[in-house]
């Protein structure tokens, strides 16, 4: 009994040396996306969709609009089951990861994610506490300032312009500390400074190692790490 | 992290105290409108007391039912919320928590000032109270289901009513039960009883159907 137990562990044992030794010559592939289809209502948007991406990628969306940016984008955060095909993120799905992928994921959608009724400072203390990360009045001031809103911190969102409630939903992006940036038409309504801003954030991030997925039509222009571009037809 | 929801929709509602008010001013309303219509007959009154303040109760909670999510859905919050490192149950639990706490609460300690009207025995009025803080958690919990359902749904409103009201049914009955037995000078242990099995039932099973109704709704 004992024995034949034996070659199995050895087996297991091998396949992490050698999935090691690979990872640290060449990056290792955070995210894995095969013969993905997404439907929406009668209407095919994207079938075969494959693509790998190493950490520390640069992914950029684009395509007319209609043609499934924001489809793809809520498929790889798991709010939208796909048709068909599958997402794995380091080697596995993220149906059978189902909560704990969420700790490696931030998703920014078009709309806000900025409660009205709540200032600055509460939006972003609130969004960070529910995905686990506890982060104090002071850090949180000091957050708020680097993403220019210094003075209005605690003002209630309502009264914040179009912009800068984008910058507040943005902040999140400093506290957060995912691998996985999946960002959906975010540079709406931001100026110069903040789109700069957004830029030197995400490089930051694929620097540190990590994933962004930009759905935009304005050329963001990273410098760091690897930058693919991936086009959607109608 | 339940914590967090409960005190962030807390928070929330009190900034828009004015949603509150009106549900207990519905409520209010409601239930003194019967005495008002049928006249000072003290002994038809106190025999529709207890079904009249259970109904006027329900009716109060659809109110601010269809707030419970739709809120939330449309600042896009409601999809961070699905994409946190929790299973959503317990999310659903926090909102649901926050609800009661919120919008049925006030009903229960308003409830034997109302019931004045009635004409109703002071120990009478004490087991309304108790099957109102027993019962009405029944009606957040079996409410989540129906506003996760109709969310995003032109007429959602309405359509919550249908989907819930007759859910509701169980809760009525033996919390209006409860408050006539006391009147009639019975027992109302039994009501009371079964209200409180019926509330530990839905405390299991709603929350994930709520859950699973949200995940439908956002896709």
């Amino acid at each position: 009994m004992a024995e034949s137990e034996r070659p199995g562990a050895t087996k297991v044992d091998l396949s992490l040396v050698i999935s090691y030794i690979c990872g640290s010559v060449v990056a290792p592939t955070l995210l894995e996306v095969k013969k993905l289809e997404c439907v929406r209502g009668d209407r095919r948007l994207f079938s075969g969709l494959d693509f790998s991406l190493p950490a520390g990628t640069y992914l950029q969306v684009t395509g007319p609009n209609g043609s499934g940016k924001t489809s793809l984008l809520r498929i790889l955060c798991g709010l939208l089951a796909p048709a068909e095909g599958e997402i794995k993120w380091e080697g596995e799905n993220i149906r059978s990861l189902a909560e704990d992928y969420f700790t490696s994921v931030t998703y920014l959608g078009h709309r806000h994610n900025v409660k009205d009724e709540l200032s600055a400072i509460e939006n972003l203390r609130i969004s960070n506490a529910l995905n686990g990360i506890f982060i104090s009045k002071e850090l949180a001031l000091e957050v708020i300032t680097r993403i220019g809103l210094a003075g209005r911190e605690s003002l209630p969102a309502r009264l914040l312009s179009e912009g800068q409630r984008r910058r507040v939903a943005l902040a999140r992006l400093l506290t957060c500390g995912t691998k996985l940036w999946l960002l959906d038409e975010v540079l709406s309504s931001l100026d110069k400074g903040a789109v700069a801003l957004i830029r030197s954030l995400i490089e930051e991030h694929l620097a540190g190692g990590g994933i962004a997925i930009v759905a935009t039509h304005q050329d963001l222009s990273v410098a760091t790490g690897s930058s693919q571009r991936l086009e959607l037809a109608t | 992290m339940l914590r967090w929801i409960v005190w962030r929709d807390l928070t929330l509602a009190w900034r828009r105290r004015a949603d509150i008010l009106s549900t207990v001013f519905f409520f209010i309303i409601v239930v003194s409108l019967f005495p008002l219509g049928i006249g000072p007959e003290t002994q038809l009154l106190r025999s529709i007391a207890p079904g009249v303040i259970w109904v006027a109760a329900l009716l109060a909670s659809m109110l601010s039912l269809s707030r419970l999510f739709a809120n939330d859905l449309q600042d896009g919050t409601l999809e961070q919320l699905l994409l946190t490192p929790q299973p959503l149950f317990l999310v659903v639990l926090g909102k649901v928590l926050a609800h009661w706490i919120v919008s049925e609460i006030p009903l229960v300690l308003i409830a034997p000032l109302v019931g004045l009207q009635f004409d109703i025995p002071g120990e009478t009025l004490f087991i309304l109270v108790v099957s109102l803080l027993v019962g009405t958690p029944v009606l957040s919990l079996i409410g989540s289901v129906g506003a996760a359902l109709t969310l995003g749904l032109r007429g959602g409103g309405v359509l919550i009513s249908i989907l819930v009201l007759p859910l509701y049914i169980p809760a009525l009955i033996f919390g209006a039960g409860a408050v006539e037995a006391s009147i009639i000078g019975a027992s109302p242990a039994p009501h009371l009883y079964l209200l409180g099995a019926f509330a530990i039932v839905s405390l299991i099973f709603s929350p994930w159907a709520t859950a699973a109704a949200l995940r439908i709704s956002l896709e």
